[in-house]
């Protein structure tokens, strides 16, 4: 067992590593002096060179690299180009719009996918199948922000049920802010739900011809009983594994449905960033969300070892 | 009580939806079993042996159509509604499945698979169906049941694990049971353990049973009577002496040629009748034997050929008894 | 998104010359989601082609004093906020799409599979490292590495193209891993190597033939992703630029106008579903026709 735990959590180091590694090169090294950038072609040399002092540009890359991998894991990012304040404060006062949102999002999906695949795969070849199943295809072709704004349309312009964008906030309870991403979370569901449900139903079927399931069946289970008891459980690899694959899809798409409904999230924040070249708030915007991305595959990994027995074992 | 039969089997036929369309994959099969009797089911792959036995346990995918009449202590079970059809699976008829590396589930405890029939059919408490698991797998000889019954199945080696489902199928005492191949997959040392076991089980609890194999071997060694499939039909049938010592079929006396070496259990593809078992789709008219028949005549080919009594209880279906009987399969 | 897909592709390695030609296309005529999606992405196709010799209109002219007209004989589904007939902006914008689609599963079909096919021949630290790089790669969806190049060279069609084209790496390292390891197992193989063959020649003799009938059919699901990639970056401002049109630019003008002339966001949105479900459609089918192991299964 800790065999298996250290060699995920290596692994897992690593691939961070590597993230920054060529964050840092890309965002850092190859774009040459920001100080530069920030002030334009035309600023005098003295004060670019002031400037470039003063962000700490006039160091080594490795010592700046070596600094910014320090600072991170002290939760010191750094201060932005632009604004002169820490980074670290600016990406946590988004974080409590985008984490919510992708929560949101990841929970509509499961509990949409899990029961269109369930339900497809125990009548499989049904009508009921057929037709879910030509849905989840609409659903794969459309791209989220179009769905996004076709929601807007119909809750927001036709309907005026819901605000056509916005964020309400925490501040006035848990209701407002909800409501307030109700809509960006279902548009970024419904695409990704479509995808789990096809696999979540080829899974169980592929599981509900294994032997063990006539086994079960043999033994006075009834047809309800093998699906929840027998088949879900071992199921439940290969979805698990399609969804952590599905939340660096998520991520990138809270980004886009951010900018659809006007969200100030971490994907508005990169977005400002860019146009004011922070390039600082740029990279540790996008670190920050390859380690969720890769921290999420990690947490999937080791899920595994939970529900499936024989990975412990093989793993040692 | 032991005058009536526990099961009764009238004129059963199975169709079934293959990939080239629907084919008969058993017909006319008629038999009776006793409250501790024990048939022997033999043939080549795909004759139809597991599809007889999976239309006992109501186990047949959705899409199958099934004819004729199976009685089970006198209620018919042809047409059954699943539900009804679970109170007895696993409970009064249980099945021991050919490949034991896939039957149990791997996500579960061993123990839990053994508890589950009673937990289902017994109505007692969790804490008692794990004691009685213990004490299951203790019978059925897996080493260190109480250690071992909170191990799931990638722990155990196939023998061991053919033990466990053999718990399992037995866990509510039920009146028959069905073996279809409990061996093929398992070492050649381990078969004869398992088959040992089975006797004893069956014995000692008083239960019929059916034991399907390819190996005329372990059919001599373990049941009263037994039945030759052939193409989806009992080409013979009749107690297992007389069908040892005076057989009719050509194609059980090809069988019997065809057998390894004594000793020799594992079940190995018989090759040595010429040619091979007949696709399903395209079964001939008459005789299903006819096209590897050494003595076949153009009538066989006219209708299936009725059931012929050669002895006590002993039915041939073939209409050239009196040649293939003359030959001697007997002398083999 | 695509790993289910890819799993069941890798799975799969069979020989697509040995089934004649005709025997596929009378069996294509008859599968029904491979002949819509054929339809549908011919109809796209249609369109870009025509866009190069023939538009209703000019595409990029700007005619602001009639704009935001309602459909009529003259414009069939009207004009945009600047005048421009909405029929050449749809017909032109499917140009761009096809345009980097095209050259991004180009990018990641021929580094995706001569990296894989490299990692099937030579086994080892190689393929473990090949394979752990694209397990890496796939922690940066196309928008995260389109906004790391927007960053620093600005938004444009190259840094789409580049973008989405990284992105499509890792599953085609994936699926011709998997497949080509699965030839590399069979009788054939072996007997060239007995014959003293080279692992170059091999691959390109033997593994290659033998895994294009999966390649094609990730390269159609993989196009539709990189549509809907492209779609999502010209939304975003990083993608196309203006004046040159595009579906995701469109949404994006649209947008600003949802309550005065809803229909602008209706059609490009359309537009984008259409051409990536028939993709998704015709490869579903590709892949039931060129593998009936599989096919069987649906
Ligand atoms: N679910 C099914 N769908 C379609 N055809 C089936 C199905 N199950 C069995 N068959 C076919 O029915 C025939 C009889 O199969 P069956 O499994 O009864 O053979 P068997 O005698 O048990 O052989 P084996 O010794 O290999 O177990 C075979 O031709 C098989 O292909
Ligand atoms: S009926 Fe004819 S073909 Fe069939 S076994 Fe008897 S002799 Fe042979
Ligand atoms: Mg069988």
């Amino acid at each position: 067992m800790s065999v298996f735990f250290l060699r995920r959590i290596l692994t897992l180091v690593a691939t961070l590593f590597a993230a920054s590694l060529i964050i840092f090169l890309v965002l850092d090294a190859l774009p040459g002096n920001a100080a530069q950038m920030l002030m334009g072609a035309d600023a005098s040399p003295d004060a670019v060179r002031a400037l470039t002092v003063k962000l700490g540009l006039d160091q080594p890359l490795t010592v700046r690299y070596l600094l910014w991998i320090k600072g991170m894991a002290v939760g010191d990012l750094g201060n932005s180009y632009v604004y002169g304040t820490p980074v670290a404060g600016l990406i946590a006062e988004r974080l409590v719009l985008t984490i919510p949102l992708a929560i949101m999002s990841m929970l509509i999906t499961v509990v949409l996918a899990l029961a269109a695949g369930i339900y497809t795969a125990a009548n499989h070849n049904k009508l009921g199948d057929v037709g879910v199943m030509s849905l989840t295809q609409v659903g794969i072709a459309l791209p989220n922000f179009w769905f996004a704004i076709l929601l807007i349309l119909l809750f927001s312009v036709k309907l005026q049920l819901l605000s056509a964008g916005g964020f309400a906030g925490w501040d006035d309870g848990i209701w407002p802010g909800i409501r307030s991403l109700l809509l960006p979370s279902i548009s970024l569901a419904v695409v990704q739900a479509a995808i789990l449900a096809r696999v979540t139903r080829s899974a169980v079927l592929e599981v509900l011809r294994e032997d063990f399931v006539r086994t079960a069946r043999a033994k006075g289970l009834g047809k309800r009983e093998v699906l929840w008891r027998h088949v879900l459980r071992n199921a439940m690899i290969p979805v698990m594994t399609v969804m952590g694959l599905q939340f660096a899809n998520l991520l990138a798409g809270t980004i886009v449905i951010e900018n659809v409904f006007y969200l100030p999230g971490l994907g508005r924040l990169i977005f400002q960033s860019i146009a004011n070249r922070d390039l600082i708030v740029v990279r540790n915007c996008v670190m920050l969300l390859a380690a969720m991305v890769v921290t999420v595959n990690f947490v999937v990994d080791i899920l595994y070892a939970f529900i499936d027995p024989r990975i412990k074992v093989s793993n040692l | 009580m032991s005058g009536a039969p526990l099961i009764e089997v009238k004129d059963l036929g199975v169709r079934l939806n293959t990939s080239r369309g629907p084919a008969q994959a058993v017909r006319g099969v008629n038999f009776a079993l006793r409250r501790g009797e024990t048939l022997g089911l033999v043939g080549e792959s795909g004759c139809g042996k597991s599809v007889t036995a999976l239309a006992l346990m109501g186990l047949l995918p959705e899409s199958a159509v099934i004819s004729g009449s199976i009685r089970f202590d006198g209620a018919e079970l042809v047409g059954l509604p699943d539900a009804a059809y679970c109170k007895l699976r696993g409970n009064r008829i249980s099945m021991i499945f050919q490949e034991p590396m896939t039957a149990l589930n791997p996500m579960h405890t061993i123990g839990h698979q053994v508890a589950e029939p009673l937990l289902r059919h017994a109505g007692i408490s969790a804490a008692e169906a794990r004691q009685e698991a213990i004490a299951l797998l203790d019978r059925v000889g897996l080493p260190d049941a109480a250690k071992r019954v909170d191990a799931y199945p990638h722990q155990f080696s196939g023998g061991q694990r053919q033990r466990i489902t053999i718990a399992m199928a037995l866990a509510c005492q039920p009146d028959v049971l069905i073996a279809d191949e409990p061996t093929t997959a398992l070492d050649v040392t381990i078969q004869g353990q398992i088959l040992d076991l089975i006797a004893g089980l069956v014995e000692e609890r008083g239960m019929s049973m059916i034991l399907i194999s390819h190996d005329l071997g372990v059919i001599a060694e373990n049941v009263n009577r037994m039945m030759v499939m052939y193409g989806g039909t009992v080409v013979e049938s009749g107690a297992t002496d007389a069908v040892f010592t005076r057989m009719g079929h050509p194609y059980t006396q090809g069988l019997f040629r065809a057998r390894p070496r004594l000793g020799a259990r594992k079940g190995t593809r018989l090759k040595t009748i010429a040619g091979t078992v007949p696709e399903l789709a395209d079964l001939p008219a008459g005789c299903t034997f006819a096209d590897r028949c050494a003595i076949v005549e153009a009538r066989c080919r006219a209708a299936l050929p009725a059931v012929v009594d050669v002895g006590a209880a002993h039915g041939v279906r073939c209409i050239r008894t009196d040649v293939s009987m003359a030959a001697g399969g007997s002398i083999a | 998104m695509s790993a289910p897909l890819t799993a069941s592709a890798a799975t799969s390695a069979i020989a697509p010359g040995a089934r004649p030609v005709t025997g596929f296309w009378r069996r294509a005529l008859r599968h029904r989601s491979f002949v819509l999606g054929a339809v549908l992405s011919l109809i796209v196709l249609g369109a870009a082609l025509l866009s190069l010799v023939w538009t209703p209109w000019s595409a990029t002219d700007i005619d602001i004093a009639s704009k935001l007209r309602p459909p009529s004989a003259a414009h069939w589904l009207g004009t945009d906020v600047l005048g421009r007939d909405i029929v050449s902006l749809l017909l032109v914008g499917a140009r761009s799409t096809i345009l980097v689609g095209v050259i991004a599963v180009g990018i990641g079909l021929s580094f995706g599979v001569c990296l894989g096919l490299v990692a099937a021949a030579r086994k080892g630290w190689t393929e473990e490292l090949i394979m752990r790089m694209s397990d890496f790669t796939f922690a940066f969806p196309a928008v995260l590495s389109a906004i790391m190049l927007a960053a620093v060279a600005g938004p444009g069609m190259v840094t789409s193209i580049t973008a989405i084209g990284i992105f499509q790496i890792p599953t085609f390292v994936r699926v011709t891993r998997g497949s080509a390891n699965a030839i590399w197992a069979r009788e054939f193989v072996l007997a060239a190597r007995a014959a003293g063959k080279g692992s170059f020649r091999i691959t390109i003799e033997h593994v290659l033939p033998n895994i294009l009938s999966i390649l094609i059919v990730q390269a159609t699901i993989q196009f539709a992703l990189a549509i809907l990639a492209e779609a999502a970056l010209s939304y975003l401002g990083l993608g196309t630029q203006p004046p040159q049109p595009s579906w995701g630019r469109m949404l994006n003008d649209a947008q600003t106008l949802l309550f005065q002339s809803p229909m602008l966001a209706v059609y490009p949105g359309a537009a984008i579903a259409i051409a990536v479900l028939g993709l998704n459609l015709l490869g579903d089918g590709l892949r039931d026709l060129l593998d009936p192991r599989l096919a069987r299964e649906r």
